[in-house]
């Protein structure tokens, strides 16, 4: 039973996201591609959470199927409480979507697509007017809203599209791809406040990503999907700690290499030598390095110098799928949207 | 960014609909989606003049060429159908602002927010009633000093046709928009190609009168056909009841046939 209309958008009895053996495939050029396959997962209210994965992986497919942009193959989801498929309007008041387009059209004023989306929520005039005016203030948007959406920066652009996913105040809200397209800097702006919307109101935020940095930066649970299937969910730590630091030693010889490979062995199962390089990957390493350094100086092997680098969450994709993350991103044509 | 969201607990426990989640209903929607397609016309009005480029190159180039008819001035007989003409342009252009919020990214925000999939369509298609009352304004507004008798009634009477006709082509032009996905010159391609033999098959340009016996026979399928005919009548003044009547039909035609596609298209839209 879905919750009554009176108590949906305050429901915290039911997950935010329960899906089960979610599934879409797309038939293109008689060819049957699964982009999403036996999806299971549940989001607890509050919940931070980012699908992480290359173009193609399924991703945005998942959010087209939780926002009901696209009815699944088969399998089920509930969002907020309703089913996709026969509640779609129930989980559409409910939810805030930032898509990877822009949310206002091009040749309307900021502020007047803060107002239709206000009153598209069933909002009064009024209402709807103070709060298109309160998130132009708090977007940094409040000498903007009257300008056509065209001549706004993509930075302006992108935080009004945030604005206007927040209209009626979601509980739950998905960002697909929040910061592709921006710079650096409007990139950090963008998950400061993600995070402040998360930490400060405790709205549920589900986003999509291929940067493993902004995974990392602002997730507190992290879903990795390839093939259209979910290879690993943790926190970021949690994904990390199982592959451990990586210890790089330099040498001044081959041969001095050779003897800090042999003690280093000693500490760590997996230590590999290229030529005067020795490098180890164990966990703790850090708390190794400085132990080992010490040794090897007394065993006539002084360390030239010494790098440790903590894991990545392209070790973690490295490690599951035999990939690296950026590669896959590098050479994959971004054909998810486009079967979409 | 503190105001941004409050959650309003309160209403639940006294057992009050949070304003967020009212559903406003199919006509209240509607509403709404037409008000925000009007806001662009309305901050910008000189955007109706987009649609009217070509009608008044023929207006200005074409008309002085044709000869004096035997019941009035040859402006009389060609106005009206230079009006038609630009309803067909405006209306038939308008699938172009939904291509540009496919390919942007804003028609997927409104496929997501609580909108009914029939009030997008019938909230943008009804929009079109408004810049082609403008742009009709505009066209009498530059004919009335010249060899032209402005009959308001007729006028009137003419306007509701025509935006029936607007509707439908309007309705008909989203279609081709939600049909063509982000793929804008397919849009265009097709707009193009239809419009213009539309126009020479209604008798916007030169009388069917003497066309051979086959482009006549075509010509009879065609709704602008009767349209025309009707605003022509209309527009001198005169209420022959048949031919004003083919034209309401010609216009609830095309309007039926557009909102049924129409409809149709923004179901299957995603």
């Amino acid at each position: 039973m879905p919750p009554s209309v009176e108590n949906m958008s305050q429901d915290t009895q039911h997950p935010a996201i329960r899906t089960q053996a979610l599934t879409r495939h797309f038939t293109r050029h008689k060819q049957t591609v699964e982009a999403v396959r036996g999806l299971d997962l549940e989001v607890a209210p509050g919940d931070l959470v980012a699908f992480l994965g290359p173009n193609g992986a399924g991703k945005s497919t998942t959010l087209r199927m939780l926002t009901t942009l696209i009815a699944p193959t088969s399998g089920t989801a509930e969002v907020a409480g309703y089913d996709v498929v026969r509640h779609q309007r129930d989980v559409r008041r409910s939810i805030g979507y930032v898509g990877q387009g822009n949310a206002a059209a091009h040749q309307q004023r900021g502020r007047d697509e803060l107002v239709s989306q206000a009153r598209a929520h069933g909002m009064s005039r009024a209402d709807s007017r103070r709060r298109a005016d309160e998130l132009l203030e708090a977007f940094d948007l409040a000498d903007h809203g009257g300008r056509p959406v065209s001549t706004l920066s993509g930075g302006q652009r992108r935080r009004l599209d945030i604005a206007i996913g927040l209209v009626h105040t979601p509980r739950l809200l998905f960002l697909d791809e929040p910061s592709t397209g921006l710079d650096p800097q409007n990139r950090l702006n963008l998950q400061e406040q993600v995070k402040r919307l998360h930490t400060e109101h405790g709205t549920t935020i589900v986003l999509t990503t291929h940067y493993l940095e902004e995974a990392d930066a602002i997730a507190d649970r992290v879903v990795v999907i390839d093939h259209g299937l979910v290879i690993a969910d943790d926190t970021a730590t949690g994904l990390k700690s199982g592959l451990g630091d990586l210890v790089t030693l330099n040498f001044a010889s081959t041969e001095e290499a050779t003897v800090g490979a042999q003690r280093a062995g000693r500490l760590a199962a997996d230590v590999a030598l290229d030529d005067s390089v020795v490098t180890i990957r164990t966990p703790g390493g850090a708390e190794l390095a400085p132990g080992l350094v010490q040794d090897l100086a007394v065993a006539g092997a002084p360390v030239r110098r010494i790098e440790v680098v903590g894991p990545t969450l392209d070790d973690v994709f490295l490690d599951l799928t035999g990939r690296s993350l950026r590669e896959s991103i590098d050479q994959t044509t971004p054909t998810e949207g486009a079967a979409a | 960014m503190s105001t941004v969201i409050e959650h309003d607990n309160t209403s639940t426990r006294s057992g009050v609909r949070p304003p967020a989640t009212q559903d406003p209903g199919f006509l209240a929607d509607t509403w709404n989606v037409m008000v925000r397609e009007l806001k662009p016309v309305f901050r910008e009005p000189v955007s109706v003049l987009f649609a009217m480029v070509q009608p008044l190159v023929f207006l200005g180039l074409f008309a002085p060429l044709l000869p004096e008819v035997g019941n009035g001035s040859a402006l009389q007989w060609f106005v009206p159908g230079i009006v038609a003409m630009t309803a067909l342009m405006g209306a038939s252009f308008t699938g172009a602002n939904l291509t540009q919020e496919i390919i942007s990214g804003s028609h997927e925000r409104l496929l997501v927010s609580p909108l009914s999939r029939s009030s997008l369509l019938v909230g943008r298609s009804l929009k079109e009633v408004v810049p082609m009352l403008m742009q009709t304004a505009i066209i009498l507004l530059v004919v009335t000093p010249f060899s032209f008798d402005l009959h308001l009634g007729g006028v009137l009477v003419g306007m509701a046709v025509l935006s029936l006709f607007s509707i439908g082509v309007g309705a008909l032009s989203f279609a081709l928009a939600l049909a063509s996905k982000n793929q804008e010159w397919l849009f265009w391609t097709v707009q193009q190609t239809l419009v213009f033999p539309l126009l020479l098959l209604a008798g916007v340009l030169l009388p069917l009168r003497g066309a051979p016996g086959w482009l006549r026979a075509v010509s009879d399928l065609n709704p602008l056909k009767y349209v025309v005919e009707a605003e022509r009548a209309l527009f001198a003044g005169a209420f022959p009841a048949d031919t004003v009547a083919y034209g309401f039909v010609g216009a609830a035609v095309v309007a039926s046939l557009g909102l049924v596609i129409g409809l149709r298209a923004m179901e299957r839209s995603s």
